[in-house]
């Protein structure tokens, strides 16, 4: 109806449009009446990988500009959502921050393509075997086996981990007990990239 | 028995409607406990509305702005016991300003000199200071109940009043309030001779006790039978009282962290045993495994366990639900998994309530928690769930459609997939057939919380099939102002509508004009409701108070929060300046130049139409604002 549509104009949709940051953010955010835009893909890997990392030069940077406009700030909370009432939030949090300080070294692993990140306890592992073939059955995919010269070659995954100074070295590189003590997170390289780390 | 002839004569005496002295007819109706029933009652005419209002002794206020103190004290003068509730639900997630209004004291003032006998007060949303506690505490000498859910503004200084003064208190309930916790000295303010608790709740609290006192109060009570402590007391200090109140029918633990000796264990263990009647446990915080066993021996009778605050496993849950045959409701936390949900499914063949609670809610990357497998296996086991609230990552159209296929009855389905606007995300449609499947099989619903990508046909669903629900919360969904017409077109017993995060505008917002008046409230916030259309509302429904909230550096057009509800008092008095209460009243002063009570400045359209256009439009058809057609011309001639 030609009415409505000089209704609509008039408007002011910029000021109108909905948003998931907090009001008064002027951040890009994904128009909320455009369903094939919103894919059920979460914030990409890389973008939260980007936002954390110190520059490392061998994270290449993977992300498509339209992908990154399409997919809200990884952190950014969207005000009271989800619905939790302020008193249920507070005790949670609370509780949240003790089980960081507490047992279980738990490491957030990423492969890339894949929507969602897992969580793993490094502590049930003993050695690499062990942990490489959970990383496959987690996932679904093959590694392979690591030789030093080598790496993961012929595989199109490669697993990587960032240390503590921020470096991302291949799994396997180190010994066990030094990979334990100094792994922050892992990502499961895919690709040209991967078996570009296998040379 | 013959008929008796003087009834006969007032049977037919024209001057009187009821065959019964006022007597027996408030005897009657006394006997009417529902609150929806009474309301009826009144309406059957004068004789029956008299009776009714001298026989209610629990008024139940949904919206205290609706009505004044002292309306309510002319209609029923021999109350003793009222429940009020205050704010808009979405203040519980922080999207109301804190001085936003409710205050009880204006109530409590009133009360004291109409209602000096006054036995109970339970507050919902209300803000509630110090002063109005020790107020209620010194006014009220009969005072028995006291009931605080969710509201704020006072401190333990307040509960220490009513400790001291309240000589009659039998309950003593405060639940997720927004409390300043000085310190827990509070409690040995009861007086050494007070016995008569019923009821104690300080679950809320988070600074220790006066354990002593806590003990000595708890021994005298012997009345006791609800108990809900805080994370405070320890599993020593719950030996303790469980000893001295084996009668207890509802238990909250306090922290259950692992320090106990293997004799201390042991007396716990026995306390536990002794526990025969209890029918709700609750609290466990830092519940860890190897002190979970000690619960098992009062669960065989449990109905109710509250595990939300308890961070288990499933197979910890597993173990747990086995000791629990009888139970009717269960809450959770998210980490006990899908695994954990089969386990509900397998043990609680009773089950008609399900709480699932995220205990990760704003960690969006990591996948973990429940799935629809979860809810799905208890909707296999437990097919008289009739109440979901369920946080979740993922969803799927079809598996909605089997859990309502297997539990037609529910009455209450929140359903909260927390990435908003996620399709089904197996086949990437919206899960609007999802909600379609809730309305349409489930004929009992009454409350209703949708989520996901969700277009118009989700509301064109609710609006032809749910003729029962009274509540619906609606967030990050819709496509146009088509979604929210269906809802207020639709659902005839709609009462409370909250809205946020929603492409719905000044027609869908005016579509409801002829509804708004049988709810009690609207909500919408982040909507593209205008200003202007929030005039026109204010100015076509006079009986309506239409509020409106601006969030800092929005654009002065929009109306960013909206909170439309009925009173028979008219707009409030005491609304903060970042709230804007709208009337015909204000509006017409304003054309005419005349000051208004409100804080115009901010709000003040820079061209106000002036009278002729109002009339034009009147003449237009005014009652006709469904029509699109109609709204555009009033949007031109204003903006």
């Amino acid at each position: 109806m030609e009415r409505s549509m000089a209704f609509e104009s008039d408007l002011n949709l910029k000021a109108t449009e909905l948003r998931l940051g907090l009001p008064g953010s002027d951040e890009p955010e994904k128009p909320s009446t455009t369903p094939s835009v919103r894919s059920n893909k979460r914030a990409s890997p890389e973008i939260s990988e980007e936002s954390r990392s110190k520059g490392s030069s061998c994270v290449s940077s993977k992300v498509e500009s339209g992908e990154r406009d399409s997919a809200p700030p990884a952190k950014e909370q969207v005000v009271g959502w989800p619905p939790i009432r302020s008193y249920r939030k507070n005790c949670l949090r609370a509780k949240k921050n003790d089980q960081v300080d507490g047992a279980g070294m738990y490491v957030k692993v990423s492969v890339d393509g894949a929507p969602y990140l897992r969580k793993i306890d490094l502590k049930v592992y003993k050695s690499y075997p062990e942990l490489l073939e959970t990383l496959e059955n987690m996932f679904k995919l093959t590694i392979g086996e690591y030789s030093e010269k080598e790496g993961y070659n012929g595989s199109d995954f490669a697993p990587t981990y960032e240390d503590k100074d921020g470096d991302w070295m291949l799994v396997g590189d180190v010994p066990w007990d030094m990979f334990i003590s100094s792994c922050k997170r892992l990502r499961i390289m895919k690709g040209s990239e991967a078996r570009g780390l296998s040379c | 028995m013959g008929p008796n002839p003087k009834m006969r004569k007032e049977f037919f005496d024209s001057t009187r409607s009821s065959p019964f002295p006022d007597e027996v007819l408030e005897r009657v109706l006394s006997l009417l406990k529902s609150h929806k029933d009474r309301s009826a009652v009144s309406l059957v005419c004068k004789d029956w509305y008299n009776a009714e209002s001298w026989s209610r002794a629990h008024v139940f206020i949904g919206n205290c702005y609706s009505v004044s103190p002292e309306i309510v004290a002319r209609r029923f003068p021999r109350v003793k016991s009222v429940t009020l509730k205050g704010k808009p639900r979405f203040s519980d997630f922080n999207l109301v300003p804190e001085n936003w209004g409710a205050d009880v004291h204006p109530w409590l003032v009133v009360f004291a000199a109409k209602y000096p006998f006054l036995e109970e007060l339970r507050l919902k949303r209300m803000a509630v200071s110090d002063e109005s506690l020790e107020f209620l505490a010194i006014n009220f000498p009969n005072f028995k109940v006291l009931s605080l859910l969710s509201c704020d503004g006072f401190s333990t200084d307040g509960l220490a009043a009513i400790a001291t003064h309240c000589k009659n208190l039998t309950q003593l309930d405060i639940q997720e309030n927004g409390i300043d916790d000085k310190s827990g000295s509070w409690l040995s303010c009861f007086p050494e001779n007070f016995t008569s608790l019923e009821v104690l709740n300080f679950a809320n609290l988070n600074t220790d006790v006066n354990f002593d006192a806590l003990e000595r109060l708890v021994s005298r009570c012997k009345s006791l039978k609800v108990l809900k402590a805080s994370k405070s007391i320890s599993l020593e200090h719950l030996q303790r009282l469980l000893v001295c109140a084996p009668q207890l029918i509802e238990l909250g633990t306090g922290s259950l962290m692992p320090e106990l000796t293997a004799c201390q264990y042991a007396q716990l263990e026995n306390a536990f045993n002794q526990l025969k009647n209890l029918s709700t446990l609750s609290g466990l915080w830092e519940a860890s495994a190897p002190y979970l066993p000690l619960l098992y021996p009062a669960c065989t009778n449990l109905t109710f366990l509250n595990l939300s605050y308890a961070f288990l496993q499933s197979h910890e849950l597993e173990s747990l639900l086995c000791q629990c045959p009888h139970l009717r409701r269960l809450w959770v936390l998210d980490t006990v998994g899908d695994k954990g949900l089969e386990a509900v499914g397998s043990n609680c063949p009773l089950l008609e309530e399900l709480r699932v609670f995220p205990a990760d809610p704003f960690d969006e990357e990591v996948i973990h928690g429940v799935t629809e497998a979860g809810l799905l296996a208890v909707s296999y086991g437990c097919r008289r769930l009739h109440y979901v609230l369920y946080f979740c990552r993922q969803m799927t159209n079809a598996a909605v459609a089997t859990i309502v296929q297997n539990c037609p009855d529910f009455t209450h389905f929140r359903l909260c997939i927390m990435n908003p606007g996620q399709p089904d995300y197996l086949t990437n449609k919206p899960m609007d057939e999802a909600f379609g499947a809730v309305v349409r099989t489930c004929t009992k619903l009454q409350r209703l919380s949708v989520s996901g990508l969700l277009t118009d046909l989700t509301f064109e669903y609710i609006g032809q099939y749910a003729k029962n629900l009274e509540t619906l919360s609606v967030a990050f969904a819709g496509s146009s102002d088509r979604g929210m017409q269906c809802m207020l077109e639709g659902c005839p017993k709609l009462r409370k509508l909250e809205i946020r995060d929603c492409p719905f505008g000044n027609a869908a917002l005016l579509s409801g004009l002829e509804k708004y008046e049988s709810m009690r409230s609207l909500w919408m916030s982040a909507c593209n409701v205008t200003m202007n259309g929030c005039r026109l509302l204010a100015r076509e429904m006079p009986r309506l108070n239409v509020e409106v909230m601006k969030d800092d550096g929005s654009d002065d057009s929009q109306a960013d929060k909206v909170y439309v509800y009925r009173s028979v008092v008219g707009p409030r008095r005491d609304a903060p300046p970042c709230v804007l209460t709208l009337s015909e009243v204000d509006e017409a002063s304003r054309c005419d130049g005349s000051p208004t009570n409100q804080n115009p400045s901010r709000y003040e359209l820079p061209s106000w139409p002036h009278a002729p256009c109002r009339t034009g439009l009147r003449w237009a058809g005014f009652s006709s604002l469904r029509n699109l057609f109609v709204v555009n011309a009033w949007e031109h001639c204003v903006s």
